[in-house]
Order: structure tokens, then sequence, then C-alpha cells
């Protein structure tokens, strides 16, 4: 009999391959007569290209071919790069796979090289001569859409690409006219860079004589690249391309999107007829991947005169770079406008995002993508209400909470949070965390002149993306259901097929430890197949902590149908009626006399014989599920940062994290923690240590891991981490998301506990990334 | 030019170009592809071997100063079938979760080890100062290189 699994910590199969060497990533692949491709990219932010010469780099020993925008156009293709989210009256400029005439961004594809070995590739972008005409170029947001700023694009006046709003602005300008007291913050929201240690690549191998293309890609969503590639940037048949994430190293949003790169890996394929590889350096990395954030944003918060709140005012300009990335529309706007409830009730909620065009690398989803933004400015605005009331940071929060017996919660900013009790994982956590004491000492090292701060973030996030009607009727150009098969062999083992397409969150073991629960079959009995166009029927893909629940809700509906085809060949066999026949551990048996039974097995084998199947009972044992939730899950919990500031140089010493997440029900509590592991490190980061900075030109200064810091070893201090579980009503499994949840939380946390340490100072804020520089400025600018 | 080594114990001789990197002998033309490359400036540590007992970034080192070395790498940790202890106590403590840092990781872990069997919290996380992880937050890795201090 097998064991139960959901909710065992057991270890990942997937690790034996990956910590012996043997896994096998996009460059490790070689096919035979493979070429290798490398990408000349555009040093300017603004520029008119106004001669283009290849001839030098097609003489150079080794090099195939060399090709620009004007093969591209020649070869017929549509040669597009999409938007996969539209919002009403929004600017759509074209994107193209290469530069025609004019550049808009550092790191734009110009011309690309194909060549016998990597090193004579990267030789030969160096003889490609290409003369720029500079032109000026605008980098911030907020600056952009001022009077006279250059323009991005011709037809996208004062480079505004979106005006979005949500909320009732009438119901909350009144609230704020009647409130007892407001605060306001300005704030900007730092840009990101993702950096998945592994940076994207592609091996492209087409085939002419079948006309198919089989695509190698660091992918999160491979379907998703078949259909963008298939529809906008090759014109080859979906039914034609194949495309195959093999191992993937880490994505974080980075390699949900489309981008021109491997539209045009596959085009040199498709010409040369023979295959060719691309790796991006980490340098093309932090060009060319999505950068995450970047929003300049005023917030306003009203409470009546005990202390609720009554209205919560947002204005933000979202940076979207310089061409619109796959899903770019939908972060600034329904993923961030409809989580600014947070956990409160707040009754009148007004946001509004402008969204810009600006002559830097494109912006879209980073992990969080949309939350970690509504949740600062939220968890700021709170903080501050907080301490100008005079009240404990913790006690104003739970004033506000959205109390437990008031679910279903509709917000007034479109979301209905199906379930929640957010005192549960604060108490847990400030009973962790030795909140009273913390505070006791906190004054204690205040005489000393020490500065420890301690900072709340009481996050609900929306995850497990998404009914497919509601995100279509906001504008996805996108499904977001999920598909499995579960297939049982006729030796009883079982092969899944799942549309989730993991790249490190672990899903062979959590979607086997499902299968082998429901089915009552081995663990070791059940292959999970993902990331593979060919081999899966469809899938939305991985990202938007939907994989548990979406794509392991397909699995579980999936299993269930096989269970009950099951039962009911196993009724013919038993002799029995159908309502009489029990399922339990992998056994079928007649009630009361549970000796008369037929293992799952014994039903595959039969199943598959079909010698002696009920009438109308098809052969064979599986099932398929397309699986679209009914609403998004609502993960929520509470992360409390300890930091100590040295107000002499500056320096945040992060000194404790405690996060107590509700995730619902675990399924594997091992990989729930890494998750919350980092998720958390990638929040710190934010909040501390990473910022994508361009200077006037548009030219980013932080193009390296020399410049741009991604928290090492001894940046963290080991977490505290522990659970409340508040299941997710609408899915078979009850489970919500993780992977996020540590992201979404932590900024806030950190910056509230940074600016707690400094309230002595009157610091009331400072922009992320907090730096030394930073602090020392806060506190010499607060005039202590 | 022409270069001897030994890797996982196998000498090899190779033709590389004086300017190839020693990651690239032991990817491209060796064809262990378990050391990976995560960037081009020796910040990442993805492409950490040993060499001469010694812990390098193998994109930092050119093939041609290996000469006459002895390296070893991810693939040449576990013997006779059995996973060294390191590669059990990640695989114990889920230590990776994309593995793509994961081989130079555990060969730093490797290093430290051998030059401080029995480091505190905090000389593993100075340790491990030169590898970059962007899934774990560092956490489990460093209980990981605990249980492996212990084991070993």
């Amino acid at each position: 009999m097998a064991e139960k699994l959901l909710g065992s910590a057991i270890r990942r199969r997937e690790d034996p391959a990956l910590i012996t060497g043997r896994a096998k990533y996009t460059d490790d692949l070689k096919l035979p007569n493979m070429a290798y491709v490398a990408i000349l990219r555009s040093p300017y932010a603004h520029a008119r290209i106004t001669r283009l010469d290849t001839s030098k780099a097609k003489a150079l020993d080794g090099v195939v071919a060399v090709f620009t925008a004007e093969d591209v156009a020649q070869s017929g293709i549509p040669g597009q790069v999409p938007v996969g989210w539209l919002l009403p009256d929004m600017k759509i400029p074209t994107r193209p796979l290469l530069a025609q005439d004019r550049v808009r961004y550092v790191g734009e594809a110009v011309a690309v090289v194909v060549a016998e070995d990597r090193y004579t590739a990267h030789d030969a972008l160096e003889l490609i001569e290409v003369e720029y005409e500079p032109l000026s170029a605008v980098a911030n947001p907020a600056k952009a859409v001022e009077e006279g700023a250059p323009l991005v694009h011709d037809d996208a006046p004062n480079n505004i690409a979106f005006d979005w709003e949500i909320g009732d602005k009438e119901a909350t300008d009144q609230a704020f006219a009647n409130a007892a007291h407001t605060v306001s913050l300005n704030l900007v929201n730092n840009r990101l860079i993702p950096n998945a240690v592994e940076p994207r690549a592609a091996l492209a191998d087409y085939d002419p004589v079948s006309g198919r293309l089989t695509l190698w890609m660091t992918t999160q969503n491979p379907h998703i690249h078949r259909l963008l590639m298939s529809l906008a940037s090759l014109g080859l048949p979906e039914h034609k391309i194949r495309v195959i994430a093999p191992e993937v190293g880490g994505g974080f949003g980075s390699k949900i999107h489309h981008y021109p790169d491997e539209a045009i890996v596959s085009w040199c394929a498709m010409q040369l007829g023979r295959p060719v590889k691309w790796q991006a350096t980490r340098a093309e990395t932090y060009l060319t991947d999505a950068h995450g954030r970047d929003h300049v944003t005023t917030a306003e918060m009203a409470v009546d005169e005990n202390g609720k709140i009554t209205g919560l005012r947002v204005h933000t300009y979202a940076n979207m770079g310089a061409y619109y990335s796959t899903f770019a529309p939908a972060v600034p706007t329904y993923l961030y406008g409809t989580l600014l409830s947070g956990e409160y009730e707040i009754p009148n909620i007004y946001c509004r995002v402008v969204g810009v065009f600006t002559h830097t690398t494109p912006v879209d989803a980073y992990r969080g993508a949309g939350r970690p933004e509504a949740t600062f400015v939220v968890e700021r605005l709170v903080d501050l209400m907080a301490r100008k009331l005079g009240m404990d940071p913790a006690e104003f929060r739970r004033k506000n909470f959205i109390p437990p017996d008031k679910f279903p919660y509709q917000t007034p900013v479109a979301l209905q949070y199906d379930s929640g009790d957010y005192e549960k994982p604060l108490n847990k956590a400030l009973e962790l965390v030795g909140y009273e004491q913390l505070r006791r000492e906190q004054e204690e090292a205040r005489k000393e002149g020490r500065y420890i701060g301690i900072g709340l973030s009481t996050y609900i996030e929306a995850c497990g993306l998404a009914p497919s009607s509601v995100v279509g009727s906001l504008g996805a150009q996108a499904g977001q259901w999920e598909s499995a098969i579960v297939r049982v062999h006729p030796t009883g083992k079982v092969t899944v097929y799942s549309g989730s397409s993991g790249h490190g969150q672990g899903h062979k073991t959590t979607f086997a430890q499902i299968v082998a629960d429901i089915l009552g079959v081995p663990y070791d009995d059940i292959e999970i197949i993902q990331g593979d166009t060919d081999e899966v029927q469809y899938g939305w893909g991985t990202y938007g902590s939907r994989s548990a629940a979406v794509g392991g809700s397909a699995i579980a509906v999936s299993a269930q149908k096989v269970v009950e085809k099951g039962r009911k060949i196993a009724a013919h066999l038993l002799e029995a009626a159908e309502d009489d026949v029990a399922f339990e551990a992998g056994k079928y048996y007649v009630k009361g006399a549970p000796d008369k039974a037929v293992t799952i097995q014994d039903v595959a084998l039969q199943a598959y014989l079909a010698h002696n199947l009920p009438p109308g009972i098809e052969p064979a044992l599986e099932a398929a599920a397309f699986y679209d939730p009914s609403n998004f899950t609502f993960p929520f919990g509470t992360h409390v940062a300890v930091v100590e500031v040295n107000p002499e140089s500056g320096e945040v010493n992060l000194l404790r994290y405690v996060a107590v997440d509700d995730c619902g029900h675990v399924i594997n509590p091992l990989i729930v923690e890494g998750q919350v592991h980092g998720g958390i490190a990638q929040g710190v980061g934010q909040a501390l240590y990473e910022h994508a900075v361009y200077d006037e030109e548009g030219n980013l200064i932080t193009g390296t891991l020399m410049d741009y810091a991604v928290p090492k070893a001894r940046f963290l201090p080991s977490f505290e981490l522990d659970r409340t579980v508040t299941p997710c009503p609408h899915n078979p499994l009850g489970v919500k998301g993780i992977g996020e949840a540590g992201t979404i939380a932590a900024s806030a946390a950190v910056v509230n506990a940074v600016v707690d340490a400094l309230a002595p100072f009157g610091v009331e804020h400072i922009d992320m990334p907090v730096t030394p520089e930073k602090v020392w400025r806060a506190i010499q600018g607060a005039g202590n | 030019m022409h270069i001897s080594l030994t890797v996982n114990g196998q000498p090899y001789t190779v033709d590389v170009e004086p300017r190839m990197l020693l990651v690239h002998v032991l990817r491209d033309v060796l064809d262990l592809t378990g050391t990976n490359v995560g960037c081009d400036t020796s910040q990442c540590g993805a492409c950490t071997v040993i060499m001469d007992g010694r812990a390098v970034k193998s994109c930092t080192v050119l093939a041609v100063q290996a000469d006459g070395s002895e390296i070893l790498t991810i693939e040449g940790l576990a013997k006779d079938g059995e996973l060294h202890p390191l590669q059990e106590a990640f695989w114990n403590n889920h230590g990776l979760q994309c593995g793509y840092c994961t081989p130079g990781m555990i060969m730093t872990a490797y290093y430290l080890l051998q030059t401080n069997p029995n480091p505190s919290e905090e000389e593993i996380r100075h340790g491990l100062e030169g590898n970059i992880c962007r899934c774990t937050g560092y956490h489990n890795i460093v209980r990981a290189v605990q249980e492996a201090a212990q084991r070993m």
C-alpha cells in the first residue's frame, strides 16, 4: 500500500541529475553540423542607423552568414514580436526582430552572425560596420511624459503607452476630503534585472524537407513561444514547430517572454538548413532580458477619527521600456492596481497608472510582477499612518484587517478574495520574532546609540493565474487554464503529461506526489513529462505561482477521472454495481467485502487487453483534464524583518527574517520552504542591493554582476519560517501557490524595518535600494 | 597548440587556440557539460572547478594555463556510483532548485571543506561568496555544507 505523500518532505527526484552534472541545459546540447550565433546589439539608446556594412564580417574565415533586418524582410516572414495583453486605447508600436533604421534601447538587436564556432561568431561582430546618428534619449518614466521629451515612437505622443485607472475616483476623493488624517508618499520602485543564473539560450534545427522546426530554448512556457513564433515571428504553421524546454536554469519571469533573439536564431536555422545555437552572455542578459518594476508613484492614505482606513489614492508612472514585452501591460495594471486593498478593509480606492515608453530595455513580469509593487505601496503607507497616529504598526494592521467572517470579500478594485485569516500569521510571526521583547530591546539599544528596526509586511497576493474568461475580459491574449493527461500503462506504471513547465520548482517531485496519492500507485511508478510541445497537449506554462494551483489541479482532476473510469471496469470485473465499489490506496473493492478486490494495476491491464470491458467503455486507462480555475488564489502572510542601522556609515545589517505564510495545503514542505527562502532573497535584494540604473543618455550603467548587486550568501541571514493553513476553497488540492510570496512580502518588510530604526531621526521613507549613502543622507536630511 | 591535462583522473591531450578558456575545453571539447557558464566577469562562480587542489573559475583560466594540471569537475565527484557527501547533502537539504549554479557551488564547497573541515555558518557564507545562487536564498546551501562537513 502506498504511503500518503501529499504533505511529505521527500527530497526531489530532479536532483540526482543536477548534482552530478548530467542534467542538460540548452547550451549543453550539440547537434551534427551545428553552427553558432552571435548577435550585434545597439550601443546607443536612441539613434538612426545611417550605414550598415557586413562585408568584412562575412569575409572572416569561419563565418557562415551575416544577416540584417533587410534579409529578414526579404525572406517574407511576419517578423514581429507581438504584445500579448491589450488595454483600452493603448498605443501599440511595431517591434521588429532586428532593428530597421532606428534603435530604441541599448541592446536592441541590429545584426546576426552565424559562424562555425562561438569565438569566430563573436569576432565577426566586431567586423560589422554600423554608423549611428545618435538621437536624444530618455530613460526615466516621469521625465519621458514631460513636454518636449524625446519620443520613443513617433505615434505615441508624450511617450504615453496607456492611461489606465481602476476604482472610484469621486468616492475616493470624497473620502480624502472627509478624512481625519492623511499621509502621502512619493516613491520610486526600483528597476530590477531578473538574473536567472542560466542566461537565455536557443538551439534551432530546421528540416527543409518536412518543413519542421525544432527549437530547444530557455523557456517557462514552450507552448506560448510556439504560438507566437508561428503567428507573429516566423509564419511557420504551428504544427510544424516543436519547442522543447530542456533543463532550464531559473527564470523568475524572464523566460516567459517572447524575445526577438530566439526568433532570429530560428530564422537563421531556416535560412541555412543547419542547426544553430545561441547562448547569451551575461552582458546580453542584462541588456535584453525584460527588466522588472520601475515605477514612479505618489500614494496617499486616509483614515477616519477611529483610525480606520477610509481611502487609498495612487498615481503611478510605469516604465514599459522601448517596446512592450509580452505581458508587460498587465503587470502595472491588473497585477498591481487590483492588489492595492492588501489585507485591509478599504472602502474607497482609486488608482491611475500611466504606462510610459522610454529608451530602455522592455520591462515585464519579474517574480511577483505588480504585486510586490502594490504591497510596497500599501505596507509603507500603513506604517506611515500608524506612526502618524502614534499606534503600534501591528496594532494598526489588526484594526484594519478584513475580519475572517467577511469572506468572500469584494474589494473596491475588482478582486474577490475567497478566503483569509490574517491575524493568525500575524500573531504567529510576532510570537516567533518575540515582538514585545524586541520592542524593549529596541528601546534599550537606542539609549546606547544603536538603531534597531522592526519591519512588518502583512501581504496578500493574487496568484494561481487565472480564470481564462476573467483575464480575457481584462485584455489577455492568452488563456490561463492548464492541461494534464494521466496515462496508466498496461503494467500499471503511469506517465503524466503536464502543461506546466518547471525550471527549478520541483514539479516532477510534487506532481508525482499528487498522482501517487490519488491513484494509490507507488511514487516511483510515476513519470512526469513537461516542457515539450510535441509531448504535451497544451500548456500555458509556469509563472504567477500557478503550477500547483492550476497545473497541479489539472493533474488531480485527470487522475480522479482515471480512478472513475477504473471503477467502472473494476465493478464489471468484480460483478458488482459501480456504486458498491470503493477505491482506496490503489485498490478497488466491494464495499463490505474488502477481499473482493482488484488493484488499479489489474484494472489497467484489463483496460488495455479489452477482452472483457463493460458495455460503452473504451479500451485503455487514461484521462485528460483542461482545468480552468474559477478564481485566483489568495496566499497571505506576515513577514518581519529585524535590522540594525549604523547611523555613522549608513550600513544596514539584516539581523533576522521571520516569515509566516499561508499557501493553503502544502504538497511538499521542503519545496515550499525553498520557494519562500528564494523569494525572500530576491525581495531583500530589491530592498537593499539591486538597482538597474540608467544614465541620462539611456546607458545601462549597472550592466554586469560587478555593478548590479545580486545578493551573495554573506548578505543574508538564515530565515525563520512557519506556516498557517487556510486551504483554497475552489481547487481540488486546496493549494494556493508559494513561488512569489517571499518576494512580494520582503521588500516592504525590510524598508519598514530600516525606517523604523531611523524613527528617532524623523526619517519617514527611503527609496530602494536602501544603500548606506541613502541612509546617511536621509539621516542628515532629517535634520538631526 | 597542444596541451595535456588530467580531468577526473582521465588524461587528455587537446588542440586549443591560445585564447580558449578552460571552461570551453571542458564543455565543448571534452563534452563535460556539467560545469556551467553564468557570466562573463568571474562573479557568478557557476564554472568553478578544482585545478591542482584549488577552486578556480574555469571561465577565467586559459586552457593553456591548465597545461599539465589536474582538474576535478562535478562529473568526477561521485566515486564508484556513490555520491560524494556534498552531493548527498545538497540533495537531502534541498540545496538546489534550478541546479545551474549547483556544480560550481558544490566544487567551491568542496574546496572550502578541504581547507576548513568544520566551518561555522559565518565561514560557510564567506567561503561561498564567489558563487551566486538566485533560487535558494542560500539558506539550504548553508545547511547542506554543514551536513556534509559532519559526514566527511
